[in-house]
């Protein structure tokens, strides 16, 4: 597995009596969408935090462009190229759209120590972070209140912010959600032109928007990966179909 | 209504004439009132680094207060006594020139906070707040229980400290220092508040987790701002010793670290003269209220829980009817 | 040192911090169910000495002057919770601390105002006066031993309420999940008064206990307070146990520290300096315990993760 960017090696993590991760592998490979579906409950935040850097596994490693990172915190992940997007749009509502992006451009470029230069006057943070919003679609709305944009605005402008980061692989969180049917199929088109510079591990609730644009799909169940594959393997797989399928058509 | 910008230009120019007037029309008393507000307005720019921008609500800045108050306190003594401070392994001698006496408040409080810092920052919200004050409540009965500069009784200092080609002793001189050293550390904390440093620091305040992920050690830049918090808060503690020219343990008391929180609360928080306003405020209600009745801290405990609960945004909130303050 | 000595000084640490309990309990409760930080808990426990002091003034009877503490601090818990704490719990936590730190002023000069800045003095009741001896032959304050008692009955009474009544299910419900609460039906303004009034009760008799062995004064309340705050931060914020745990830790290091560090000291320096150092450090070492709490578990010894 030359192509692998990052690989999750048999982790486990429990809380009391659940095991949220009970023994999981998977990987994410150069120039693919990866989704990561699964009931809720399988242990989707978890995983995603223990692979973020919010959460140390019990046992088990990760490893990022072939280190093991598994010991590093957050933001020495996030340096390292781990770009990510959450599920609640996590932003500094007060700043303007602009803002948001150079703080990304800040942790990009190493700068943060820099206490008396301005910097919303650095014209390299400044490209850099316009350019990102220029790929989301955000240019216009550079000097806007984050606090005023729309729902899918700030969809839009997590992404713009992990660009900033120039990631190496994306880990986003349920990124569709609340997005509409329109939103969901420009973002999907994004993150297929996007795929080809990082791949994406994508957490999704959205059915129809994972079979459309995921390369291959994982399904988590009680902590547990069961199965891997294609779009047409998971729609095969009767396991799958059991699990979770049918619990969503039940619904 | 006003902008922000006008507000903090009116409060300065005020600044400037009024103890300048008391000083030609003969009253001294208003200009030590002066000199007074703009001291405790610098020990809250300085909190205000850490609160206002950073979200970190210390309630224990009486401790660099303190720090800083004691380092002129001991630096004067041994200079007015002519004892050397420490003979071995090398000589060090006490002081009255301002400007060392500075720097070593300065970098005594700076390493104060950086060790009360690194230990409290491991937590947040009410553990924060908690363990902050503990740390002030550990340092105030420090104080008490060692004898050697004063203890509970606190330590004197007859002639107040020199600065170079001015006479300090003359009020509108020492108050010129002070007002000097405010305008630098606003300069200073403004600048910080437009770096890269400063949208991080803020950033944080909003969104802890958005910080973390584009790289940035949050926890590393909490820590620098809560030393330059401290140091700032240290400086203006040197400066409050040499108006009075005594240092006690009270300028430990959890009362001092209350205090300063309230010039930034009823100013406005995270607003650049947010504590400066306050601080003015604050030396006015203390001398008319305080003029009016004893028991005045009645009205001002009724005046702050006004401003809490009904004016977000402080004076300046009010007089700017912005509630956020983004003048770039 | 002898073993008598140190028994002593071990029971005084327990009395120490069984007081400190009656303190911690109430703010780590309010702080657990409606996550506020309430500075104005030391003016409850100096309601409690000074309606203490009043009472046993006026009929020279202790245990009315007791039940008065409870009574007295209570209403006034209640009351304050009603007309403006309640209005704090979805405020942050500065807007908590500066708001409480109002009512700290307001109290403490209101009760200047009305007592005037003078001492009272709580006298311990006749029946309790002198001292009992313990098995092992040990002369012990009967005074402080019934505190320790008293102390030790609420935390049962604590420990018994949280556990196994319908009330102590909904605190516990509380903690978990405020809307989990509301949807069982609970009418939550209430049970937040009620709390608000508990913590508030055993703050005032805490103050009125302490209160026959100090003075009854202004600003008694706030070193009580922040060594409260000490203790929860040693215990976990939001546990009745690590509470009690840290309560009696808290007690037991700095009594014992107060009188062993300068015999310990005295062994290898000169007597005087010994005494100073000795004390120094001494009025240092809760904090320090604190601090190495922190270090290992930043989040208190029972507290969540």
């Amino acid at each position: 597995m030359t192509d692998s960017i990052l690989s999750v090696r048999n982790i486990r993590k429990s809380f009391g009596a659940l095991n949220a991760s009970d023994g999981i592998s998977l990987d994410l490979r150069q120039g693919e969408i990866h989704a990561l579906i699964g009931p809720n409950g399988a242990g989707k935040s978890t995983l995603i935090k223990q692979i973020a850097g919010g959460l140390r596994p019990d046992s088990g490693s990760i490893e990022f462009l072939g280190n093991d990172v598994t010991r590093l915190n957050t933001a020495q992940r996030a340096r390292r190229g781990l770009g990510r997007t959450f599920q609640i749009s996590a932003l500094a509502m007060e700043y303007t759209v602009l803002e948001n992006a150079v703080l990304g451009a800040i942790g990009q470029s190493g700068k943060v120590f820099r206490l008396f230069t301005p910097a919303m006057k650095d014209k390299a943070l400044l490209d850099r972070a316009r350019e990102s919003l220029k790929r989301v679609g955000l240019e216009a709305q550079e000097n806007a209140i984050t606090a005023e944009l729309s729902h899918g605005q700030r969809r839009q402008l997590e992404v713009a912010v992990a660009l900033t980061l120039a990631p190496r692989a994306f880990l986003m969180d349920e990124p569709m959600a609340g997005m509409g049917a329109e939103g969901s199929k420009a973002l999907t088109e994004f993150l297929q032109e996007l795929k080809q510079e990082a791949p994406i591990l994508l957490v999704e609730h959205d059915m129809d928007a994972v079979f459309a644009c995921a390369d291959r799909i994982s399904v988590l169940v009680y902590g547990k990966i069961i199965a891997t594959g294609t779009v047409d393997d998971i729609r095969a797989n009767p396991e799958v179909r059991v699990a979770y399928l049918g619990e969503e058509d039940a619904i | 209504m006003l902008r922000e910008r006008y507000i903090n230009l009116i409060v300065l120019a005020l600044l400037l004439v009024v103890p300048a007037h008391a000083y030609v029309t003969g009253e001294p008393f208003t200009v030590t009132l002066a000199t007074r507000a703009v001291i405790f307005a610098l020990a809250g720019v300085g909190l205000n680094l850490a609160l206002g921008q950073g979200g970190l609500v210390s309630f224990g800045h009486a401790a660099y207060f303190g720090v800083g108050g004691y380092v002129m306190g001991i630096l004067a003594s041994h200079a007015q006594n002519y004892e050397p401070i420490l003979q071995v392994p090398f000589l060090i001698e006490g002081t009255n020139a301002m400007p060392v006496i500075w720097l070593v408040a300065i970098v005594m409080s700076a390493l104060l906070a950086l060790l009360v810092g690194a230990l409290s920052l491991r937590t947040s919200g009410v553990y924060f707040i908690m363990v902050t004050l503990a740390f002030g409540q550990m340092l105030y009965y420090f104080t008490i229980s060692w004898p050697a500069y004063g203890g509970e009784d606190g330590l004197s200092i007859y002639v107040r400290n020199q600065f170079p080609g001015l006479n300090t002793l003359d009020p509108i001189q020492f108050y010129g220092i002070c007002f000097v050293l405010l305008c630098a550390a606003l300069f200073l904390v403004d600048r910080i508040n437009k770096s890269p440093f400063g949208l991080a620091l803020n950033g944080a305040h909003q969104n802890e987790e958005r910080v973390q992920t584009v790289g940035i050690n949050v926890y590393r830049v909490r820590l620098v701002a809560f030393v330059i918090s401290g140091a700032i808060t240290g400086l203006a503690g040197a400066l409050f010793a040499d108006l009075n020219r005594f240092v006690s343990p009270t300028m430990f008391s959890w009362q001092i670290s209350g205090e300063i929180m309230i010039f930034i609360i009823l100013g406005g928080v995270g607003r650049l003269f947010g504590p400066v306003l306050g601080a003015a405020l604050y030396i006015l209600l203390e001398h008319f209220l305080g003029g009016l009745s004893e028991y005045w801290f009645i009205y001002l405990g009724a005046i702050l829980l006004g401003v809490v609960l009904f004016a977000k945004g402080g004076i300046i909130g009010k007089l700017a009817k912005r509630e956020v303050s983004h003048d770039g | 040192m002898n073993t008598l000595l140190l028994i002593e000084q071990i029971l005084n640490g327990l009395q120490f911090g069984v007081m400190l309990f009656l303190m911690a309990a109430g703010l780590t409760l309010i702080f657990g169910v409606m996550g506020l930080i309430n500075l104005a808990h030391g003016s409850l426990y100096m309601i409690g000495a000074f309606a203490a002091a009043a009472v046993a003034g006026w009929t020279g009877n202790f245990f009315l002057a007791l039940i008065a503490s409870l009574v007295a601090a209570a209403i006034v818990g209640a009351l304050v919770e009603l007309t403006i704490i309640r209005r704090l719990y979805a405020r942050d936590h500065l807007e908590q601390v500066l708001a409480t730190f109002a009512l700290i002023l307001i109290f403490s000069e209101a009760t200047r105002w009305i007592f005037g800045s003078f001492p009272l003095f709580l006298n311990v009741p006749e029946v309790l006066k002198g001292s009992i001896t313990l098995p092992g032959g040990i002369q012990y304050s009967l005074y402080r031993l019934t505190i320790i008692g008293i102390g030790l009955a609420v935390a049962v009474g604590l420990f018994l309420l949280i556990s196994k009544t319908r009330v102590g299910m909904r605190i516990r419900a509380g903690e978990n999940d405020r809307e989990m609460i509301a949807a069982l039906g609970v009418d939550i303004s209430v049970l937040y008064t009620m709390v608000f009034a508990l913590g508030a009760a055993l703050a005032g008799l805490s103050g009125a206990l302490v209160g026959a062995i100090q003075s009854v004064e202004v600003g008694m309340g706030e070193p009580v307070l922040i060594l409260a705050f000490v203790v929860i931060v040693i215990g976990g914020i939001g546990s009745i146990k690590g509470a009690f745990a840290g309560a009696i830790l808290v007690g037991l290091t700095d009594t014992l520290g107060r009188t062993m560090l300068p015999l310990v000291f005295g062994s290898f320096m000169e007597a005087s300096a010994a005494t100073t150092v000795g004390s120094a450090l001494a009025s240092m070492l809760i904090y320090i315990l604190m601090a190495g709490v922190l270090l290992f578990k930043p989040t208190g010894l029972f507290g969540a993760t």
